[in-house]
């Protein structure tokens, strides 16, 4: 079959290089080259791109850095620049102080089935919209577009008033349920499934007599399963980053990690340190995940996976 | 491929009093499959919009026009446009409108420029992109609640670390969290530390796509670099430049998470002692969930929307005005 890049949103054209299709190998998560790039970078782009890298880097780096020392160390000046001899002190503190082990568990929870439910309902919603023929087609995939428009923060009361109603106020469900969807997601798999999926094996399933679910499971899963993967990962970090909702929807008692970190920043830990362990500990999954991962959620990310 | 299997429908029936009846059946079967499963595939995604964002985005209207009480959430009185009114009249609205704006303003102007600038520098060809790529999108897997707390320790006025570099170069002591302009800055400053990298990705991705010859022509014309950036790259990623900006303008709109961590405990809700960093996000909040009047919340999130949707017809309006005057000039 043609390997396909995954396709972005601004609908790129296609570099002659790639149409040739030169190297067929496993092109289609990789960072593209080629293309729109020019010139060799110079030394003053080496010092532009390192200075940005220390920007992005050194906050992070700072978290270790103050949640290793101790709460005089941290308050004093200059501040602390290397590491002290705390860090498995403080992290086991924040542990305890944020509750941060009943957090970590939440979120994994909440992400992972947010996540799964995501992927699996987009790859759906993105066959259909990329290779099946139904009335109203476009006008559904135009209002798909459009809800991405509507930031679902906005029905965050009635939403509290929902969720009491059903039991479900302070449970994780609450969370779960309204973000089980992502138009985002939707169109990226759409666009991707539009170009990696051949319309000949879809109507070859047909001729079999296959019904539309066995192609989606047989057929179309297979294919789509990079992409699934990056948008995963990408659904996850949101989603355990999430905030707004969560901070209304849950309390202390059972709490995702960033809502358990903003224990930390309302005075019941006073030492500055810890707070910065705190602070570390919920970083560190998805920086794992970063360190791992890295090169596909900067190419998903590319490929047009957004802000769900 | 997998697509040779058997006949799964086949199978799957007893074989019926005779083969013209099960082929009806069949055929009757597969017309049916063939219409309605398209429909069967996007409903989850409409069910659950309509169930989670689109329901409670209407109802949150009907809560406006209402009294309602936290404590008793299934004790509405009509209250029509009293809660407009007021809120028309208060004058923490409206600050908090301010707040939104300036705060808007400046994290993304900031953030989007430098995101052009950082993803122009990742379009060279580099040793070690992928590490510059990583690095730029790390802040980016940070939450809100950790990058917050980071930030308002960096930013912290007796020991933080900018205060310091400022004293080291002949600056005073700045208060951060106390005085407005410096507060509203420090929380733009958590905003663009965590999404310039994301953006520049996108704007990367834009700029890859664009064909080489068009480079090629413009330094055949004699387009400086700086030229080629403006006539070449910039035209060739407006749609996304676009996206990014519409992105921008709704998460800022919203903004919630990093003035409250910023404003460390009980001031945090507030924006401050004189709410000088309260977003809307965060009065909605505050009447909500601390004077527990969902009504004048729902109100709130209400005109929310309405600032959005008056955003992007305004965004519209003026993208027209600015593509048309390029293209004219073109041919």
């Amino acid at each position: 079959m043609s390997t396909e890049t995954l396709r972005g949103r601004p609908a790129p054209r296609r570099h002659p290089a790639e149409a040739a299709g030169v190297p067929r190998r496993r092109a289609r998560l990789s960072l593209r080259q080629g293309a729109g790039r020019q010139h060799h970078a110079g030394p003053v782009a080496y010092v532009l791109l390192g200075f940005a890298a220390l920007l992005s880097l050194f906050p992070l780096y700072w978290t270790t850095v103050a949640a290793s020392t101790d709460n005089t160390r941290v308050t004093q000046t200059p501040p602390p620049f290397i590491p002290g001899p705390n860090l498995f002190k403080n992290l086991s503190t924040a542990w305890q102080d944020a509750t941060l082990g009943k957090a970590m568990g939440n979120s994994l929870i909440v992400a992972s089935a947010i996540a799964t439910a995501t992927v699996l309902f987009a790859t759906l919603a993105g066959f259909a919209f990329a290779k099946l023929r139904f009335r109203g087609r476009n006008i559904l995939l135009m209002l798909v577009i459009g809800t991405m428009l509507v930031p679902p923060q906005l029905g965050v009361v009635p939403l509290f008033m929902m969720m009491s109603d059903l039991g479900w106020g302070q449970q994780l469900p609450a969370v779960i349920f309204p973000t089980l969807v992502s138009a985002v997601g939707v169109f990226f798999m759409r666009q991707y499934l539009a170009e990696a999926l051949p319309d000949e094996l879809v109507e070859a399933g047909r001729v079999d007599g296959a019904h539309s679910l066995r192609i989606f499971w047989s057929i179309v899963l297979p294919i789509a399963r990079p992409a699934m993967a990056v948008l995963f990962m990408i659904t996850f970090v949101h989603a355990w980053n999430d905030f707004f909702w969560p901070y209304i929807a849950l309390d202390m008692s059972n709490p995702t990690v960033p809502v358990a970190l903003t224990q930390l920043s309302a005075g019941y830990v006073r030492d500055q340190s810890v707070i910065m362990a705190g602070a570390l500990l919920g970083t560190l999954p998805l920086l794992a995940m970063f360190v791992v991962f890295g090169r596909q959620i900067v190419s998903g990310i590319m490929q047009g996976a957004v802000k769900g | 491929m997998a697509a040779s299997t058997s006949t799964p429908a086949a199978d799957l029936r007893p074989s019926g009093p005779g083969p013209t009846s099960g082929q009806r059946r069949r055929t009757l079967l597969h017309r049916f499959d063939i219409r309605a499963a398209p429909y069967g595939f996007i409903a989850p995604f409409f069910v659950v919009f309509a169930a989670f964002s689109f329901y409670p985005l209407l109802y949150t209207f009907w809560v406006s026009l209402h009294q309602v009480e936290l404590s008793t959430l299934d004790v509405m009185s009509w209250k029509g446009l009293g809660n407009y009114t007021d809120l028309w009249q208060d004058d923490r609205f409206w600050n908090a409108l301010r707040n939104t704006f300036t705060i808007g303003v400046i994290s993304t102007v900031p953030q989007l420029l430098m995101a052009l600038g950082l993803a122009h520098l990742l379009n060279y060809h580099l040793r070690g992109s992928l590490f510059f790529r990583v690095a730029a999108l790390a802040p980016y897997a940070t939450s809100v609640g950790a990058a917050a707390l980071v930030f308002s320790m960096l930013f912290e006025r007796d020991f933080g670390m900018i205060n310091w570099g400022l004293n080291l170069v002949g600056f005073g002591d700045v208060d951060w969290e106390n005085e407005k302009w410096p507060a509203q800055f420090a929380i733009s400053t958590i905003v663009i530390w965590r999404w310039t990298g994301y953006n520049a990705l996108l704007y990367l991705a834009a700029m890859q796509a664009i064909p080489r010859d068009r480079y090629e022509a413009a330094a055949i014309d004699g387009a400086s670099r700086w030229q080629q950036f403006r006539t070449v790259t910039i035209p060739g990623i407006r749609a996304t430049i676009v996206f990014t900006i519409v992105l921008s303008t709704i998460g800022a709109t919203q903004l919630f998470g990093e003035p409250l961590i910023f404003g460390q405990g009980p001031n945090g809700v507030t924006g401050g002692a004189d709410n000088q960093y309260q977003t809307l996000g965060l009065l909605l909040y505050e009447e909500g969930w601390r004077n527990y009047q969902m009504g004048r919340a729902a109100t709130i999130a209400w005109a929310m929307f309405l600032l959005l949707v008056l955003v992007f017809v305004l965004q519209r309006v003026i993208s027209r005005l600015a593509s048309r005057r390029p293209a004219r000039r073109k041919r």
